[in-house]
């Protein structure tokens, strides 16, 4: 027959095409599949900001909220808290929180006291080493885990310290300070935890 | 690269030397008949349809709930709140209907080209086994989302089994694990649903397969390949009318795959519910043990067998007779490779009155299923308000007779020796553009 | 080709009869109580869904949930901002990601009418969109009844008619000697008229087919490229399988 000689160029040409094209397909079609284990309406409604009233916090205080299911600590510092956080610079990871805890807070709040506001101090209570919920120590005295304590968080789970703060210790097994939500004042007694300042307006 | 995975191929060959020939045996050196027609595409397409069902499954299970309290509700939450979970969905119950169009194609072509006769047996009645799973899974599954439809259909179906004598009773109780189809009922269902009946269903296509490959497959002349004239373009000891699976029809089932696609998606995306067939209107209400919908029907892919159910009056004082001539229209399908004592396989070559009666029966079966599905009722309503039920059943049971018939017709026809038959040629028919 | 296949034009005009058929029929079906007129909706009408909602969030939701349906969701697919339904459409006090629940204590609403109002999340699914803007048109005063109205679409209905400021007051004219309606007629008018009625209806209609399956958005728009993509492949798919089988003879 007169086509009895084989293209194989076009064989190869039209195969490789055809294979391409339908692993593009393939490819696009796991996508939803993927994407159906994203957090689904019903979880986002459920993790959306939360406003909290923080005119009972007394000076000292924490009051844990949940947000998104995790634990956020909204701490009342006083005076000798703030004005004790300085002297700990030297024992701390990364007491700047500009290395290696640069991703640790928002930009507003990468300073020295991790708030917009000095004396509220806004967390995820969640230990950066492997998530535990660490204990609130606050009482400047000498503890069985640091004879220098000038109060802040203590994990029971392998020991790890953070100062007033959420700044780690140095010679503990967590990496990183503690996590600072994004969150705003909308105004003096209400906090919205999960908005940032500028996407309040 | 190439050497890479010559390495890794001569690593795995020395470990399981098993495989590759099994590859071959099924694939490049299995050699299939050079003269399949559309009717053809109709077994890979099942296969494709049961894969995009497991995996479309197994993520609709990652957010259904297995109770009576929350099954409608999770099913909603899949529609709306989970990304793309309405396409998972779509794609599950779309697929679940298409998967009964191409199986009914598929045995239909089996039933035009003598695909059941000696030496398929096996592979007939393999293929029966995964029809009945198949009706058992999709009915388990479509009780499932717990609307209403789900839970009346699970009522009824359930219903049948209370006909039979003597133990039907208790046997009710027993199906649904209490007084109504509940939440025991959709516990255990969806546990066979999504383990039990998939892994035999699983287990009885590769039987199905590997019987088929055994004696070879046949084809629109019903000529026997394998054993016939010897030697073609790829091997010399090989049928000669015989192609190698890959990569000749591997290429000719992805055109058909494309072509398939191309209505699902139209179904999937356009039309999901396919005008209340695929997805009946009453089952978007949540299961309610005090109403029944008024169109109570089952899924468009039993009505057939429903109709005749419906068809065959109750005497004796027992409607059993239903209920056994339902489960008999299947049961016939079963021996068929006994009823056909026909010396010639493909329709092309058979008597005149096979032709007639083979098409006789596929009218009977549509006919079945617009009874079944209510059209029938619909159009009698219509035309002769004042008899509509009468005519309905008269038209109904001339279906249920004629579908019968067919086996009793066939029985006679080949074992009484009726039928004249034309010359079977030597080698297949196959005229390439 | 052999001459026993079917061309692949006939195979296509085939499959699309048949499926032409097929769904005609069910949509019989589905219309056989009365002959119901066309709703005429359409959910990629982004004005039309907003006027809609309005008047659900009206008129409707003080009895009637829509219990899979959330806010949010709702401002997304109709191009509303947060402020707007909040300010415009939430008037229970919900939050923004919540579902639409209606205000009337589920006791009460007992109470009232023998049962509580449905759901109405899936009701253009469960009775058609044909049925649903049938239903809204028509409704007569019916003293006999306990809320004073009856329907014809669905007769004896225990809902009263909150949109009857609107349409104004429609009696039942009955067929001579007998209790059936023969036609409805508009004994006082209402605020709008006939066929503003109608259109705002339309749009109510329109909301709640939008509500029942608010991914109909996305299927539709998505579903244009993936017939394309696919149509595409199979054509590829085409020529391979043309080039191999040069082989066959």
């Amino acid at each position: 027959m007169a086509n009895e000689v084989v293209d194989h160029g076009r064989r190869r040409f039209l195969t490789a095409t055809t294979a391409v094209v339908g692993g593009v397909g393939v490819v696009t079609a796991v996508v939803p599949f993927i994407k159906s284990w994203e957090p689904s309406a019903r979880a986002k409604s459920a993790g959306a900001p939360v406003t909290i009233d923080i005119s009972k916090i007394e000076e000292g205080q924490r009051v844990t909220y949940p947000w998104r299911g995790l634990p956020v600590f909204v701490v009342n510092r006083t005076k000798a808290q703030l004005d004790a956080l300085p002297s700990q610079d030297a024992r701390l990871v990364d007491a700047k929180s500009d290395s290696g805890s640069a991703e640790q807070q928002p930009k507003y709040a990468q300073n020295e006291t991790r708030s917009i506001k000095p004396e509220w101090l806004v967390l995820v209570g969640l230990c950066t080493h492997l998530g535990c919920v660490p204990d609130f120590v606050p009482v400047m005295k000498p503890e069985p885990f640091d004879p220098d304590w000038k109060g802040g968080f203590y994990c029971p789970c392998h020991k790890s310290r953070y100062d007033m703060s959420g700044r780690v210790y140095q010679g503990v097994p967590a990496p990183k300070n503690l996590l600072v939500p994004p969150y705003h004042f909308m105004d003096d007694t209400h906090i919205q935890i999960g908005v940032d300042p500028k996407e309040a307006g | 690269m190439a050497n890479v995975f010559t390495r890794i191929g001569d690593w795995v060959n020395e470990r399981a030397p098993g495989l590759m020939p099994t590859y071959r045996k099924h694939m490049t050196e299995y050699y299939a008949p050079k003269n399949f027609n559309l009717w053809y595409y109709f077994g890979s397409l099942a296969l494709v349809v049961l894969v995009n069902q497991i995996v479309t499954g197994i993520f609709l299970t990652m957010n259904y709930k297995t109770s009576a309290a929350e099954a409608f509700n999770s099913v909603e939450y899949i529609m709306r709140d989970v990304e793309w979970g309405w396409l998972i969905r779509y794609m599950h119950s779309t697929g679940a209907s298409l998967f009964f169009v191409v199986v009914f194609l598929h045995m239909f072509r089996g039933l035009m080209y003598g695909s059941y006769q000696k030496p398929r047996e096996l592979v007939w009645l393999l293929g029966m086994l995964i029809f009945l799973a198949l009706m058992a899974e999709a009915f388990m599954g479509y009780v499932l989302p717990w609307g209403n439809m789900s839970f009346w259909g699970a009522k009824v179906i359930i219903s049948l089994f209370g006909t039979i004598p003597v133990i039907g009773g208790a046997l009710v109780e027993w199906i649904m694990g209490d007084y109504l189809p509940a939440d025991a009922t959709l516990n255990r269902f969806f546990a066979l649903h999504v383990i039990a009946l998939p892994l035999v269903l699983l287990l009885l296509v590769v039987l199905h397969l590997a019987a088929l490959h055994e004696v070879g497959s046949n084809n629109p002349d019903g000529v026997d390949t394998k054993h016939g004239p010897k030697g073609n373009r790829w091997d010399p000891t090989k049928p000669a009318d015989g192609i190698p699976f890959h990569p000749y029809y591997t290429v000719k089932d992805l055109f058909g795959v494309g072509f398939f696609l191309v209505i699902a998606a139209f179904i999937i995306f356009f039309a999901p519910t396919f005008g209340g067939w695929f997805l009946e209107h009453d089952n978007f209400i949540a299961a309610n043990n005090l109403v029944t919908p008024s169109h109570i029907k089952p899924s468009w892919y039993f009505t057939p067998f429903y109709a005749i159910l419906r068809m065959i009056p109750s005497f004796f004082g027992t409607a059993f007779w239903g209920v056994l001539g339902m489960f008999g229209a299947i049961a016939l399908l079963f021996v068929l490779p006994w009823i056909d004592g026909g010396k010639v396989r493909s329709i092309r070559y058979r008597g005149t009155g096979f032709k007639v009666a083979l098409m006789t029966f596929a009218a009977s079966f549509i006919g079945l299923a617009l009874v079944g599905a209510g059209v029938v009722g619909e159009l009698t309503t219509e035309w002769v308000p004042a008899d509509a039920t009468f005519w309905e059943n008269a038209f109904g049971r001339v279906m249920t007779l004629l579908y019968f018939g067919y086996f009793v017709f066939l029985w006679c026809y080949t074992h009484l020796g009726w039928e004249k038959t034309k010359p079977v040629p030597e080698r297949v028919v196959f005229d390439h553009e | 080709m052999n001459k026993r296949q079917p061309s692949m034009k006939k195979i296509i005009s085939t499959v699309a009869l048949t499926v032409g058929l097929l769904v005609g029929t069910n949509a019989a079906i589905a219309q056989e109580e009365g002959k119901l007129p066309a709703a005429g909706t359409n959910v990629h009408d982004q004005a039309s869904l907003q006027r809609g909602a309005k008047l659900y969030f009206n008129y409707c939701v003080g009895c009637h949930s829509l219990k899979y349906v959330r806010y949010s969701r709702i401002a997304e697919d109709l191009g509303l901002s947060e402020d707007e339904v909040m300010k415009n459409l939430n008037f229970t006090g919900a939050k923004f990601g919540d579902v639409v629940i209606s205000h009337m204590p589920e006791d009460s609403a007992q109470q009232f009418f023998g049962k509580a109002p449905p759901d109405l999340s899936l009701e253009v699914r469960a009775k058609t969109a044909d049925w649903v803007y049938g239903y809204l048109n028509s409704f007569y005063v019916d003293p006999t009844r306990p809320v004073g109205w009856n329907n014809t679409v669905f007769p004896n209905a225990s809902m009263p008619f909150p949109l009857w400021e609107l349409q104004g007051i429609q009696t039942a004219v009955k067929k001579e000697g007998s209790d059936d309606v023969e036609k409805l007629e508009l004994s006082q008018p209402g605020k709008l008229t006939p066929a503003q009625y109608q259109q705002a209806t339309r749009d109510l209609t329109n909301f709640l087919e939008y509500a029942a399956e608010p991914a109909a958005l996305q299927r539709q728009r998505y579903g244009i490229w993936v017939l394309l993509f696919l149509a595409g492949f199979t054509f590829l798919a085409y020529l391979l399988k043309k080039e191999y089988w040069k082989d066959v003879h």
